[in-house]
Order: C-alpha cells, then sequence, then structure tokens
C-alpha cells in the first residue's frame, strides 16, 4: 500500500545528483590555475632577483612556450617528458586515494628501470613483441615489489610508510651505484657506473620518425594512456578501486565494514611501485637506452606534484603530467635559447605545490577571484587524500 | 561572584549553534544545564570558558561586561571547565597536568616540579580530593583522572565550575562520590554548572534547572517539584513515550554461543575475560557495563574485527572462531558499531556508498570485478525511503547529515538485508531522541520477526527499556545475569559497579 | 579461583610478548654465525690488527691496541652464540633491546678487527671523524626533535639544511665565517617560520609542505648556483672554521682530538642538545611545548596558545637546521654544491626516530651514523671485500628496522602529524 508514495520519493530522489556548488569548482579549477600561475610569476620575480635582465626573461618565458608547444619537435618533447611523470604520478594519486603517502617512487622508479634495462641487455635473439613486454613487465614487477616492502612493513607492522619510502629510496640509490659498477651489468670497458646499452629489440618505438628523425616521441606514451584508463577504471568501477577508496578515506570504517586493510594497503603500493617502475622502464627503453647512476633524475619527486595537482584523479593526474612535462621541455629549451638555468623550474614546481596544498593561501591573494563565504565544510581542510571521493562513482 | 549570559548568539557557518540566550550562574549553587545531544550545551558553555567567541551577546561578571578571548581569560576571571572528555595530558604526571599554564617557576624558566607536589598536595588535602601528584595520568583509573581535573581547576582559583557530561565515564557509586564532590564545593561557595542529558542526575544534584533546546533557553525547572515527563517534554518539546512497547519474548534456537572467551587490548592487557554468551532468536540481550570494561573488545571479537586469545564462537551452529568479518557478515551477523563516526560512515562518501558499504562484493551490486552502480543506488533510494534517513538526496555526503540520520543510515544498511544476528553497540549515542525512539522501535521489530539481538550500551535506561535478559560487564567479566522484565536499575547499577549480591547483602 | 584464572591470562599474555625476544634470541644467532664464518673464517692467517691510538708525538702516548684477529672473532662469536641462545632458550624480555645493540656494537668490533688484520688503523682518527660526521645528523635529527614535540612533522629539515649550507657559503663569502653562521641560522628559521606557516595557518599537509619545501630549496639553490655562482666565484669561497684546541683537556689521551680539538660545529652540535634537554624537559616553556604535542585541546583550554607555540618551536627548529647546514660549507670545504647535504635531513630525521624523540638520544643516534659513514670512508683505505655502497644502508635500513617495530617501538607525540583545527 505505501510503496506507492515510496515509489515516488525513490524516483525523485534518484533523479537528484549531487550538485556541484561553486566551492568544488573552485578547489578543483581555479585554484589549480591560479596556482600555475602564480608560480610563474614568482618564477620571473626570481629571475629579476638574481640580475637576468627584462629582456632575456621575455625572452625565456617566450622559449619556455615554444620549447614546449611551438613546434611539433616541442610538443614530442613535452609528451616525452609527460609520459614517466604521468605514470609516476598516477601511482602516487592512487596512494593519496587510499590514504597512503608514497613518497618512495622515486626509488620504485630506479629499481623498476633497473630491471628494465637487464631484460633489455640480456634476452637475445627475441622478438620486438615478446622482448619489449618482458621489459616493462620486469619493470612493472620490480617497482611493485620494491614498493611491496614499504606496504608489507606498513600492514604486517604499522611502519609508516612516509618514513619507510624515504629510506627505501636513499637505499635504492645506493643499490643502483653498486649494480652499476658489478660485472654483469656494467658495460665493458668502462670504469664509471654505466649498465649496458638496451637491445633494439626492447626499445620503445619512436613514434614520428617519419616526421623527422631526431623526433623522440616514442610508444610509451600509449603506455601512460592505457594506464590513465586503467586506474580510472579501477578506482571508480570496481570493487577493488571501492575500497581503496574507503581505505583511504576512513581506514576503521574499511576494516568495519569487513575489507582487509592488510592486503588493501599492499596492492596499493603495489600497483603505484608497478606504476612507478613502468615510468622508469619508460625511460631507460625509450629515452635514454641504457641505466646510469640518478637516471630517475627527480621525477618520482615531481610525481608528487603532478598528483597534487591533479587533485588525485587520473584525469587531472594526466593533464598535471602534460603541464610539468611541458615545462620540463619549454625548461631545457629556456636554458639553452636564454641561458636561464632549468632548476628555475624546480622552483616553479615546488611553489605550485605549495599553492595547490595551501588553497586558502590563494585564496587570501586573490580574494576576488572566489566566493567570499566558504560554505562550512568538516572535510575540506585535509590535504591531499581528502578529494571529492564520489564524484565519480556514476 | 555571579555571571549572566545575556542574548549570547553563536553560528558555526549556516548552523546557529546558540540562539539569543539568557543564564545566570550563582554563587553557593548548582545550576542543571538540561538538553538533549546537539542541543548546543556544549558549545555554550565552551564560550563562557573562552574557547569560542559568541557572535553576538555578552557576558558579565558581577555586572561587569567580560570580554574573553581565549580560555585563559575565562581562566583569570575565575571561570574553569571540566571537559567530557578530560583535558589531561596522558604522559604527564598528575601535578604537571595540574599546574599546567600556570606553573612556579625558578629562575631561566625552570620548572618548579616540587612547588608543584607541594601546591597539588595542598588543594588534595583541602577538599578532600585525594591523589598521588607523581603518577601518571594514563596509569591511574577515570574516576581519579576526573578528581585531577577538579584539582586542575581549583587550582587556578575558579569561583565557577562548568561540568559537561562528567557522569557519562563513571560507574553509579563513582556518580554518588562525585556528586557529594559538587555539593562540597557548592557548599564552599562556589558557582557550579552541571550540564546533561540525564533527567534523574539533574533533578537530584541541581538546586535550579534549565533547559536548553535547539540552541535556545525554552524553560526552567524546580528540581524539587518538576518530574522527569515535565523535564523530557520541554527538553524533546514534545511528549516523550519512556517505554518501548514490545511483545512477551519468545526464544528460539541458539544463534550465537560464546565460551570462555579471552581477548587482549591494544595495550595487549587482557580485556575480555573468560566470557560465555549465548543469544537465541528473538530475543533482546543486553549487556550493561560502564565504558571501558571490555565492551569494545567484546563485541569486536564477536564480529570478527579482534583476534582471540583464547576461546570458541560459534554462530548459527557453525565454529566461527577464526572466520573474518566479512565471513560472519555473510552469514547473517550485522553490526552496529559504537562509534558511527569513526568506524560506521564514510563521512566524505556520499549515502549510497555508504549503504553499500559492507555489502558493495554482493551478487545484488556487483558482477564480477566491477560494481553496478545503477542498482547501488536502486537500493538506497528504497532504504532511504524505507528507514526515514532525511535527506534530499542519496548523493548527498554522510557527512552532512544530522548524528541521528547517520545512525539510521547505519541501521538501514544493516537491518536492509536478512539477517540473522544483530550486533548493536551504542546504537543510540549521542542521538536525539526522535531518532532514539526510531532505532529502538526497528531493533524490536527485528527481534520480533526472529532476529537475535545483542544491545551493548552504557545507557542503563536503553538497557533496561529493551532487554530480555541483561548481563552486565565489570573488567572484562560477565559478572551478572538479570531478567529484562524484573532487573532494576539499583541491582544493575551495583554489578556494573562490581559489587557482588552477596557483598551487597 | 579467580586468581587461578587471571594467572592463566597473564602467562597467555606473557608467551605474545616472548615471541619478540625470541627474534632478538634469533637474530643474534645469525650474528655469531655471521661472525665467526665471515670475520673469525675470513681473518685466519692474516695475523694481528693494531688500532692506532694515539700519535708518537702526542703529550701523553698510549701503546697500540693489537688484536689477533681471527682469534678475537671467534670470541665474540661465541659470546653473541651465548646470549643468542639464551635469550632464545629462556627469555628476559627487559634485556633483548640492550643486548640486541650490545651485540651489534660487539660484531661491529670484530668487523674492524677483520679489516684491519695484518695492518694498522687509527681508531682516535676514526671517532674524531665520527663527531665531525655527525654533526649536520644531530642537528637534523635535533631540529626534527624540536618540531614533532609539538606535533609538526618536518620532512623539510633536508631543505632547511641545504638553505643553511647555501647561505653559509655565500654570506660567508662576502661576511666571513660568523657573518656566514648568523645568516645561514636566520635562513634556517625562516623556512622553520614557513614550515609552521603553511601547517598552521595554512593548514597544509604536513608532509606536502615538507616536501615542497626540500624541492623548492633544492630548486633555488641550484638555480642561483648555476645562475650566479658559476658567474661570480667569490660568492661562493667562504672561510672554514678550524678546530678549537680546549687547552689542557685536547692533550688527553684519545678523549682530547676527539671530543676537545674540534671546530665550533662540533661544540655547538653538543651544547644545543643540553640546551634543548633542559628547555624540553627541565622548563615551563618545554613542558608547555609538550603538552602542545601531546594534547593540543587540553593546553588550549589552559590558555596555551598552540598555533603560537607551533610557529616558535618549528621556527627554532628551522634556526638548528640552519646551523647544521653551515656545517657543509663552513665546516668542511668552503664551498656550495648542488644538493651537497645529500639526504643527510632524512638520516637526522632517522635519528629523531631512534633517539625517541629526545635530544641526547637523537645525538646517540647521530653518533652512531656519523659511525657508520666515517666506516665507510675507511673502508676505502682498508680494501675490504664488502662494497661501501652497501655500508652506506645500514643507518636506512637499520631505521626501517627500529620504525616496523621489530627490536621494541618508539612512541612519537600523541598528536604528532595532526593539524589543530580551533573552531
Amino acid at each position: 500500500m505505501s510503496d506507492d508514495p515510496k515509489r515516488e520519493t525513490l524516483s525523485r530522489e534518484l533523479l537528484k545528483r549531487a550538485v556541484v556548488t561553486r566551492f568544488t569548482v573552485e578547489e578543483v579549477v581555479i585554484v589549480p590555475i591560479f596556482a600555475v600561475i602564480v608560480a610563474l610569476i614568482l618564477g620571473g620575480i626570481t629571475m629579476l632577483a638574481t640580475g637576468v635582465s627584462l629582456g632575456t626573461i621575455q625572452a625565456a618565458f617566450g622559449s619556455l612556450f615554444t620549447g614546449s608547444l611551438g613546434s611539433i619537435s616541442a610538443l614530442s618533447e613535452t609528451l616525452t617528458a609527460a609520459a614517466p611523470l604521468t605514470l609516476a604520478g598516477l601511482g602516487i594519486a592512487l596512494g593519496f586515494r587510499a590514504g597512503l603517502f608514497n613518497i618512495g617512487a622515486e626509488g620504485q622508479l630506479l629499481i623498476g628501470g633497473m630491471a628494465a634495462v637487464v631484460v633489455g641487455f640480456s634476452l637475445t635473439g627475441l622478438p620486438l613483441i615478446i622482448h619489449l613486454p618482458l621489459a616493462l613487465l620486469a619493470g612493472a614487477l620490480f617497482g611493485a615489489l620494491w614498493a611491496s616492502i614499504a606496504g608489507w612493513l606498513r600492514a604486517a607492522t604499522g611502519a609508516h610508510e612516509v618514513i619507510t619510502t624515504i629510506m627505501l629510496n636513499l637505499i635504492s640509490f645506493r643499490l643502483v651505484d653498486y649494480l652499476l659498477r658489478s660485472p654483469w651489468i656494467q658495460r665493458p670497458g668502462r670504469a664509471d657506473p654505466i649498465s649496458q646499452s638496451v637491445l633494439e629489440s626492447a626499445e620503445l618505438p619512436r613514434l614520428l620518425l617519419w616526421i623527422d628523425t631526431n623526433l623522440r616521441l616514442h610508444a610509451g606514451i600509449f603506455v601512460m594512456l592505457a594506464a590513465v584508463a586503467l586506474i580510472y577504471w579501477l578506482l571508480f568501477r570496481t570493487k577493488l578501486g571501492f575500497e581503496f577508496r574507503s581505505a583511504g578515506a576512513n581506514p576503521d570504517a574499511a576494516r568495519y565494514a569487513g575489507m582487509r586493510s592488510g592486503f588493501l594497503i599492499v596492492a596499493v603500493m603495489a600497483i603505484a611501485g608497478a606504476l612507478a617502475g613502468l615510468a622508469g622502464a619508460n625511460q631507460v627503453l625509450g629515452v635514454l637506452g641504457r641505466a646510469s647512476p640518478n637516471f630517475s633524475a627527480g621525477i618520482g619527486f615531481d610525481a608528487i606534484a603532478v598528483a597534487l595537482l591533479g587533485r588525485g584523479h587520473p584525469i587531472g593526474v594526466l593533464l598535471a603530467g602534460l603541464l610539468f612535462g611541458a615545462l620540463e621541455a619549454g625548461g631545457r629549451q629556456m636554458q639553452v635559447s636564454a641561458g636561464v638555468s632549468i632548476d628555475l623550474i624546480s622552483i616553479i614546481q615546488a611553489l605550485i605545490i605549495v599553492f595547490i596544498a595551501a588553497p586558502m593561501l590563494v585564496r587570501t591573494m586573490f580574494p576576488w577571484a572566489f566566493q567570499k563565504e566558504r560554505p562550512a565544510d568538516k572535510g575540506a581542510s585535509r590535504a591531499p587524500p581528502s578529494q571529492p571521493a564520489s564524484e565519480e562513482s556514476g | 561572584m555571579d555571571i549572566e549570559l545575556r542574548g549570547i548568539t553563536k553560528r558555526f557557518g549556516e548552523v546557529v549553534a546558540n540562539s539569543n540566550v539568557n543564564l545566570t550562574i550563582r554563587a553557593g549553587e548548582i545550576l542543571g544545564l538540561l538538553g538533549e545531544n546537539g542541543a548546543g550545551k556544549t558549545t555554550l558553555m565552551n564560550i563562557l570558558s573562552g574557547l569560542y567567541r559568541a557572535d553576538e551577546g555578552e557576558i558579565l561578571i558581577d555586572g561587569t561586561p567580560a570580554r574573553f578571548d581565549g580560555a585563559g581569560d575565562a581562566i583569570r576571571a575565575g571561570i574553569g571547565m571540566v571537559h567530557q572528555h578530560f583535558m589531561l595530558v596522558p604522559v604527564f604526571t598528575v601535578a604537571e597536568n595540574v599546574v599546567l599554564g600556570v606553573e612556579p617557576t625558578g629562575r631561566f624558566d625552570r620548572l618548579d616540579i616540587e612547588k608543584a607536589r607541594e601546591q597539588v598536595r595542598q588543594i588534595s588535602a583541602e577538599y578532600g580530593l585525594e591523589v598521588d601528584p607523581d603518577a601518571i595520568i594514563e596509569e591511574i583509573p577515570v574516576g581519579i583522572q576526573q578528581r585531577v581535573e577538579i584539582i586542575k581547576v581549583l587550582f587556578r582559583s575558579a569561583y565557577v565550575l562548568i561540568f559537561d557530561e562528567p557522569t557519562a565515564v563513571l560507574t553509579p557509586q563513582e556518580v554518588t562520590e562525585f556528586f557529594a564532590i559538587v555539593r562540597s564545593l557548592r557548599d564552599a561557595g562556589k558557582a557550579l554548572v552541571f550540564i546533561t542529558h540525564k533527567l534523574h542526575e539533574v533533578r537530584e544534584v541541581a538546586d535550579r534547572i534549565s533547559v536548553l533546546r535547539a540552541g535556545q533557553i525554552v524553560g526552567e525547572g524546580d528540581p524539587k517539584t518538576a518530574t522527569d515527563a515535565d523535564l523530557a517534554e520541554m527538553m524533546v518539546g514534545r511528549q516523550v513515550r519512556f517505554e518501548v512497547e514490545k511483545e512477551p519474548v519468545q526464544p528460539g534456537d541458539v544463534l550465537l554461543d560464546v565460551s570462555d572467551l579471552n581477548v587482549l587490548d591494544e595495550r595487549e592487557e587482557m580485556a575480555v575475560n573468560d566470557v560465555a554468551l549465548q543469544v537465541r532468536a528473538g530475543e533482546i540481550v543486553g549487556i550493561a557495563g560502564v565504558q571501558g570494561n571490555g565492551q569494545t573488545e567484546l563485541v569486536e571479537a564477536l564480529t570478527g574485527l579482534r583476534p582471540l586469545l583464547r576461546g570458541r564462537v560459534s554462530f548459527l551452529g557453525e565454529d566461527v572462531t577464526q572466520a573474518s568479518a566479512r565471513r560472519r557478515h555473510q552469514l547473517g551477523m550485522a553490526h552496529i558499531p559504537e562509534d558511527r563516526q569513526r568506524s560506521g560512515i564514510i563521512g566524505e562518501f556520499n549515502i549510497a556508498e555508504n549503504m553499500v558499504l559492507n555489502s558493495y562484493y554482493d551478487e545484488r551490486f556487483s558482477s564480477g570485478p566491477t560494481l553496478r552502480w545503477l542498482d547501488v543506488y536502486q537500493q538506497t533510494a528504497a532504504n532511504v525511503a524505507a528507514f526515514d534517513v532525511r535527506t534530499s538526496s542519496i548523493f548527498d555526503h554522510a557527512d552532512h547529515l544530522s548524528g541521528g540520520n547517520q545512525q539510521k543510515l547505519v541501521v538501514a544498511r544493516e537491518l536492509s538485508r536478512d539477517i540473522k544476528l544483530l550486533v548493536a553497540s551504542q546504537p543510540t549515542r549521542g542521538v536525539d531522541v526522535g531518532s532514539i525512539e526510531y532505532i529502538h522501535k526497528r531493533i524490536v521489530e527485528a527481534r520480533d520477526s526472529g532476529v537475535g539481538v545483542l544491545i551493548i550500551s552504557t545507557e542503563l535506561d536503553e538497557i533496561l527499556s529493551l532487554s530480555d535478559r541483561i548481563l552486565v560487564m565489570f573488567r572484562g567479566r560477565i559478572v551478572a545475569e538479570f531478567d529484562g522484565d524484573k532487573a532494576t536499575v539499583n541491582e544493575v547499577g551495583l554489578a556494573m559497579a562490581g559489587v557482588t549480591a552477596e557483598q551487597a547483602a | 579461583m579467580a586468581v587461578s584464572e587471571a594467572a592463566i591470562g597473564a602467562k597467555d599474555i606473557e608467551i605474545s610478548r616472548q615471541r619478540q625476544t625470541r627474534i632478538v634470541g634469533g637474530l643474534l644467532l645469525v650474528l655469531a654465525v655471521f661472525v665467526a664464518s665471515v670475520f673469525g673464517f675470513g681473518s685466519a692467517g692474516e695475523g694481528d690488527a693494531a688500532f692506532r691510538l694515539t700519535r708518537p708525538n702526542d703529550p701523553f702516548a698510549l701503546p697500540n691496541i693489537v688484536v689477533p684477529a681471527a682469534t678475537y672473532s671467534y670470541v665474540i662469536a661465541a659470546v653473541l652464540a651465548f646470549f643468542g641462545i639464551r635469550l632464545f632458550m629462556r627469555g628476559g624480555a627487559r634485556w633483548s633491546s640492550l643486548l640486541l645493540g650490545l651485540g651489534f656494537l660487539l660484531a661491529v668490533t670484530a668487523f674492524l678487527a677483520w679489516a684491519t688484520a695484518g695492518k694498522s688503523f687509527s681508531l682516535t682518527g676514526m671517532l674524531q671523524a665520527t663527531f665531525v660526521r655527525a654533526v649536520p645528523i644531530a642537528l637534523g635529527g635535533l631540529a626534527g626533535v624540536l618540531s614533532e614535540r609539538v606535533a609538526v612533522i618536518n620532512i623539510g629539515i633536508e631543505g632547511m639544511l641545504l638553505a643553511g649550507a647555501f647561505t653559509g657559503a655565500v654570506v660567508g663569502s662576502l661576511l666571513g665565517g660568523v657573518g656566514g653562521i648568523v645568516a645561514a641560522i636566520c635562513v634556517g628559521g625562516l623556512f622553520g617560520f614557513i614550515l609552521a606557516a603553511l601547517v598552521v595557518t595554512y593548514r597544509v599537509d604536513q608532509i606536502v609542505a615538507g616536501v615542497a619545501i626540500n624541492l623548492f630549496v633544492l630548486g633555488v639553490t641550484s638555480y642561483v648556483s648555476s645562475q650566479v655562482l658559476t658567474e661570480f666565484r667569490f660568492l661562493n669561497n667562504a672561510p672554514v672554521f678550524r678546530a678549537i684546541y680546549i687547552p689542557f683537556l685536547s692533550d688527553l689521551p684519545v678523549i682530547g682530538p676527539v671530543l676537545f680539538r674540534q671546530n665550533i660545529f662540533v661544540y655547538g652540535a653538543l651544547i644545543l642538545v643540553a640546551i634543548s634537554t633542559y628547555y624540553l624537559f627541565h622548563t615551563k616553556s618545554g613542558l608547555r611545548a609538550r603538552s602542545v604535542g601531546e594534547h593540543p585541546e587540553a593546553a588550549d583550554t589552559l590558555g596555551i596558545d598552540v598555533y603560537w607555540t607551533r610557529y616558535v618551536n618549528v621556527t627554532m627548529a628551522g634556526m638548528v637546521a640552519g646551523f647544521g647546514g653551515a656545517w657543509f660549507t663552513l665546516g668542511t670545504v668552503g664551498r656550495f654544491d648542488e644538493g651537497m647535504t645529500g639526504g643527510r635531513g632524512f638520516i637526522g630525521l632517522a635519528a629523531m626516530i631512534f633517539g625517541r624523540w629526545h635530544p641526547v638520544g637523537a645525538l646517540m643516534a647521530a653518533l652512531v651514523f656519523g659511525f657508520a659513514d666515517s666506516l665507510q670512508q675507511k673502508l676505502a683505505i682498508l680494501q675490504t671485500p664488502i662494497p661501501s655502497e652497501f655500508l652506506a644502508m645500514a643507518p636506512y635500513v637499520a631505521t626501517i628496522v627500529l620504525v616496523a617495530g621489530l627490536i621494541g617501538r618508539a612512541r612519537p607525540p600523541a598528536a604528532d602529524g595532526k593539524p589543530y583545527i580551533k573552531d
């Protein structure tokens, strides 16, 4: 009898989607845009402060643009730089969603890259169709294993992943130094730590050689896109993703709901490590062709910024990765043609993190761009993991 | 010293916590401030003790307006507050806690801990509040901790003492002791404010009662003449049924059989000690006890969330001692956790996600590795309607629901499927009276339909009104069992304090 | 009746606690086997190890300590095995952590004997280097203690050290060493203040803020270094502080060179550790600071300004780190190189954890890490077959083992890492 009104409410309620508030739009769109602009301006001020002339600064910003978007070659460089940043950033973002702060992408990237190199030069006589996937797989697998150490420690003993991943990073630096000097990896005839070269059958094929043989864009870009799609599907469409997000938003509630928190922690770290390992494999198989000390070049740390800027969302991470790739590529051009050190880019990236993580700071600086009153929102002040968790569950 | 609050209004965003509140506190008098959860009692007292600043209105001390910019100002004005959750640093000693903020010092900012001890001893002696100044807070019992809180306030020469829900963590006997302390403080000329939602306590100890509802003072009462019903009506704004209507019990088969259960707590100390109990189909078994006597660990052990040290748990005749929480859930065990904010819901998830939080993996909502969100939404909408969760959309964040509606969401999640046993821990804590009645009704309905119910509550009233059978837990043991119809407050209260029948006689 | 039941319960608990003792016992046994097979067997026939304590022209000359390397290693292995078996069989949980530490120390001496077998080697020199190398770690750890005691996790120590190193070099080049130190302290304090502002006022996640500070300082110092310092070399040529000999005390054998022939940074670190200990545990302000780290709500209700306390302490932590950073340039080489702190700030964090959030503990841990660091340098000279990379990893591995609680868990301040939000 009471079914009719009930059904009515039911359908009415079903139709009512959560209204996207102005506040959310501000947090997700306006704050990041302002963060990037302010960081660029502060970069300019830094140049001024170090005695770079106005003309040169103009040239620097000009080449930052042309070097990233101004030509086919610039675009190729941007995409090439974006691939590892996005891959590793996805892993870190996944960690944020699941409540884990994985600072260890740098180390996971190194270990994964080393594994990919070893597979890349040691297996001879395989066709590309087998050798390349094997090398990529080795990168992902070893990245995952390395990250799982931190995950397992967290799950089994409660050791905080921030500390353990920092330590694992430092260990991986030494370990790679050691491996690069060991006779079965070091290139014959060399005294410095450098690995043998990856065989052609394990290289990620260059894509734009038909336009210009100098274009470095390689098939890693497809790995990146596949990873973005896969992580999106995982987070918002699968049971495992639901568990990740639950454990991240409220680990106690997740445990009470019967989710296996230990398994989830290890799984998240393993997937994040696999993505970082793929980023490393992407570098050695697609760009460098071999491993040398510090071939990770800080990508694992920049990826933290990418994940934050992307607000922990796969699409956001992709956009942030492209932006950072553009900064990287433009920065190189800037160094060459304007004579401004590429380290300026690190300053800009660090400032972007600060402004993203401190939306209140941006709001204070540009009060005219935002609504006056922010709604009373209990969860809004919690930093990275507190993304609007349910926006994508549709 | 008299204190007058005049026209106090406090808003949090769009929520008005206090609206035009007028209140007078007089020396040598105990004022009972009565109100249900969320009525704005604590906010009001936080304004008085300088932690919050009122948006409108003023505080007059002996007729002079006072302005508090922080807790320090209120303390200097002689106002001290004993918070519901004790404000004691667990790793500090009693003396360190007492002097914190007004420390006796020597040269080079040196903390004169010897003097601090002496001062603590003095106050202990003066007011008959016995404590060891060198004891570490986390190592002493709650009753003593409360004593330290009182000493702390007295040490700051407070004339006005505010107690926020002071009896929540005490046994009935400790409550009696506590009332004696309060009365002696009044006789010493202090002004006291006693904040509570427990009617009989305020009638027992207060000299004057003010009732707060939805942020406003709605009435005053004289403890000598007012009845529980009068006060409750004032507090809730309508008539309240105290009795839960239920049919006589018709117990069926044993559903849950626990024997020889031993469980450790986080500090690796014995929290549950040789507990044995049974729950039958169609009966409500209530576990009474003061907070912290092993109830949390018992529930977690029964629901598969905490490993056992020893013992056996069987459910529906199956040995589930080693079974995971998920397995027990699948067998038909439902669990309403004691702290919904912490472990019952996920605030930043929407209602639909919360509704399937522990059944998302079920065939109803998923196929293979993926979730079928449309089915989730259908079911959620049905449950929300059926369990009277007040919300405009199932895509609203659970955060945005009131405490009562959050709890109804949890109840809906647990009762909306086919279950055999319900383990309900503090099912109505921090919930408004309307929701309490509703939740109690649904629990009794479940029991009438043949579900076995185990209720764990520190609210003796709740246990007495719902249970068919009452077990009392004290220091990890089941120390007494009563028939639900015959048990009296006094008997159960004594058992909760660990006094056995023989000792009482 | 009740008593016996309780006793059974207590016994069950006891069993669960004994497991840890067994782990330690097992570790000691493994260590014993390792010492015997690698160091004992490895140095058989290699001859004696000679450890020099003093130089021949020192006022109080001591003879060398000469140890038969193989025999010594076997003896140590036997001792380790004895305690390992004892712990494994009989328990005795109270002493297990201590025994493990002692066991490692003994194993290290056996290692030294093995590495030095047939050669000679200056023990005093290495201890002296230990103190020098411990300085930035100890000061980094101390900075960690000061900020985590008010519940602010400080990942940014690495950046603060780097900022101090950079400022020390540049200002030191212009104004001399003292000016360099003062400037380094100020800049370190500035970054401490920035961290406090970010996490306290702007509620940035503490880890994010620390990571951002590290990246920012690395970026700025590298940028200025390559943009400016390569062009104006005189800006990167600072005087180095020489050792100050304390009269008489510096002439003592062993102790003299180790403790009393050091530069201002070693003395400074020791004094700062002493002052911090006094401040945190014996003063009014220290009590208040710790209450903010343990229970900020309680502190707030007592009129203690939580935000102010955090600002002050984190800024002080930054100043300490800035001073420690100056060591890299003004205490050693006098010039700044990009990223020259090389993770010492993170080891400082590890030292803080090892030291259980106590200044003296952090110093002790820093000395252990400094010892490992200087040992690594010596290994190259002694030409041992163990790759120095593995020794360099040891502190990190040890830290992981510690935070995993395999050998007793350290307890951080209760509110550590949590923002305090009023209203």
